[in-house]
């Protein structure tokens, strides 16, 4: 691979991605837009991320890359042998151990630290796509702070169904200012994403957008007062830890309805497990 | 019992080797060479480097082999090579009125300077199945064509829409400046509303599909605009540079372009006397047919600028620019096929909340 610069992107393009994401940080939940490249991995299957990714990472980093939660999904293997191979760096699949984290959908379960930066990859950033098809309209309803027809959406949703209906990329408010789509991360994990300590980046490769929420910034999810925001309930824990407080994934065991609910978040659900093991509560 | 996705790096080596079993195929059945498919696939070859952005035969030929002669596939690794090549510099426009044409027709006039060049073409071929091609080892040569002493002007007509710009039938190009920052796509992401120089870039760049059905959709009636083939061009044109420290222009190369000019309905006013206006397409290689369609679709994206109400999505910028990129489309409907359990099950929960608050029971 020595043919490649380090982590795959040449040192321009990495200063002019850079230079995106400390606009990103200095305007929280605002879209940044980028000369997003094209990468040797397709659109739609984390090349925002692995761009962002490529422009923060240093040698001594620590990488951890998840997919749904998993370290070994086949996408979040090859992200990892992406960067192993193009920067030859250290990786983990302890989320306490890794300085950098790419992820697909989730946030880890255990709480990040500072000094952690998590990159999310995200498909469609803009938060009033489903309303509004167009990029120069909604740029526009940015700029005006006029949220009013998603208050609408879930207004409605609640006179249909009697509760909002959104179930992963719920929207927020970061820092009182801009609407944000989270990612699609399921909203399980949108209280993760209000003051977290860590730093946490958005890479929207194919629609070339870069955003963020800094260190300690608040991020509300909208909602009401008398429909106040809630997360996804499961009426069981793990199957495989024990663990009650972390996001469940369904598994079809048979073909006559038997189902098994275990941790979305391999390694917390390996943590857990090894300390039942070792007689912890 | 828990076995879901465990082995994923197993899983993605294996289906490597497989790949690579299957591009070679069966081994008794001698390998392609690149030359056989430069040669013998030389419009797929064209495909490539047109929507692979990247005029270079050899790679392009190397892409298809690899892909399996999925031109799409073959577009994608063109394209993630071209990203990581150095850019020294921009050529001066080229001039497709020096070109050296292999194929000019018009459609507006049944003669004019130059001639009607009909050139090598499927247009009046009879698509019957050649058994004969199938025949292998003993495949003929065709016997080579005594081309007639070509009339200088010949080489290189005058353009048809210059004549009918002279006599100020048609709206004028507007004249180019060379030293003006050219637009790159692959650099800047577009904004809207985008000029008609990063529209052209895209649309050259676009999937030949899109855009002949929506070309295709203007002749039938969403964005209609009236279209003459007033003339299509093939050949060679040369590709000229200013280095910084020569001051002046040199050639660097020749390209194979496409190039098709459509004369489309004519506007005019009280102050303004009628003219017709232009569509205009431009393509690496051979492929005539995407140039006409990229024609079509150029006049339709330029109806606010003709002060027309744009009513179709075929002249609606924001629909057409956002769509046609075959690597973005590609990847981003594919990508339906990575996990999404995560997602998924948010859903789960909430429709089995929605099933349990309205009273349904879960069937027995």
């Amino acid at each position: 691979m020595s043919r490649y610069n380090f982590a795959y992107l040449d040192e321009q393009t990495k200063r002019m991605i850079r230079r995106a994401i400390l606009k990103a940080v200095a305007i929280p939940g605002y879209q940044v837009p980028f000369g997003s490249r094209e990468m040797p991995l397709s659109y739609g299957w984390g090349t925002g991320g692995v761009q962002v990714t490529a422009s923060v990472i240093g040698p001594d980093d620590v990488l951890k890359v998840i997919d749904q939660g998993a370290d070994d999904t086949t996408n979040a293997v090859s992200i990892r042998r992406f960067f192993e191979r193009t920067a030859g760096v250290r990786t983990t699949t302890r989320t306490t151990q890794a300085t950098l984290i790419q992820s697909r959908h989730r946030i880890p379960e255990t709480p990040l630290a500072p000094g952690q930066i998590l990159v999310l990859q995200v498909p469609i950033p803009e938060p009033l796509r489903w309303l509004e098809p167009r990029e120069a309209e909604t740029r526009k309803m940015h700029a005006l702070e006029e949220y009013g027809a998603m208050h609408v959406r879930l207004y409605e949703d609640i006179t249909r169904h009697g509760k909002v209906a959104q179930t992963y990329e719920y929207p927020v408010i970061v820092d009182g200012r801009y609407l944000m789509r989270p990612s699609p991360i399921p909203k399980w994990d949108n209280p993760k994403l209000d003051r977290n300590p860590a730093l946490l980046l958005f890479g929207a490769g194919r629609e070339k957008r870069i955003y963020a929420v800094p260190p300690h910034t608040s991020v509300r999810s909208l909602d009401f007062e008398d429909h106040p925001f809630e997360v996804e309930r499961w009426d069981r824990p793990c199957a495989l830890c024990g663990a009650s407080d972390s996001y469940l994934d369904e598994i079809v065991v048979d073909d006559k309805g038997g189902r098994m609910f275990v941790c979305s978040d391999t390694d917390f659900c390996a943590q857990q497990q090894g300390r039942r093991e070792d007689g912890e509560p | 019992m828990y076995v879901a996705v465990k082995g994923g790096e197993r899983a993605i080596e294996a289906a490597h080797r497989l790949l690579a079993e299957e591009r070679r195929g069966d081994s008794r059945v001698p390998e392609l060479s690149l030359a056989q498919i430069d040669q013998q696939l030389s419009l797929a070859v064209d495909r490539v480097m047109a929507e692979g952005s990247l005029y270079d035969r050899d790679l392009a030929a190397l892409a298809i082999k690899q892909a399996r002669g999925d031109l799409g596939e073959a577009i994608f690794l063109l394209r993630a090579y071209r990203t990581t090549l150095p850019r020294f510099g921009v050529s001066l426009p080229i001039d497709t009125g020096r070109m050296q044409v292999r194929r000019r027709i018009s459609a507006t006039f049944k003669d004019l300077p130059g001639g009607q060049i009909l050139g090598s073409t499927f247009d009046y071929t009879h698509r019957l199945l050649d058994f004969e091609l199938a025949g292998g080892a003993v495949a003929t040569r065709p016997s080579p064509i005594e081309l007639e002493a070509a009339d200088p002007a010949a080489c290189a007509p005058p353009r048809v829409l210059d004549l009918l710009d002279r006599e100020g039938l048609i709206e004028s190009d507007p004249a180019g400046d060379h030293r003006a920052t050219v637009v790159d796509l692959t650099r800047e992401p577009v904004t809207f509303p985008a000029p008609r120089a990063a529209r052209l870039q895209n649309l050259a760049r676009g999937d030949e599909g899109f855009l002949l059905a929506m070309g295709y959709a203007t002749q039938r009636g969403y964005g209609r605009n009236h279209p003459f083939a007033g003339e299509i061009r093939l050949g060679e044109v040369s590709v000229e540079l200013i280095p910084e420290e020569l001051g002046f222009p040199i050639e660097i190369g020749t390209i194979a372009v496409a190039e098709c000019q459509m004369v489309n309905q004519f506007r005019g006013s009280d102050s303004a006397p009628a003219q017709f206006t232009r569509g205009y397409g431009l393509v690496f290689g051979e492929n005539e047919k995407k140039a006409m369609a990229m024609a079509l679709v150029d006049r339709a994206l330029r109806s606010r600028e003709l002060g027309e109400t744009p009513a179709a999505p075929t002249q609606d910028e924001e629909f057409v620019l956002s769509h046609s990129d075959n690597v973005e489309a590609s990847g981003f409907v594919q990508h339906l096929k990575l996990p999404h359990y995560v997602d998924f099950q948010s859903e789960l929960v909430l429709v089995r909340d929605l099933r349990a608050a309205a009273g349904a029971s879960p069937r027995p």
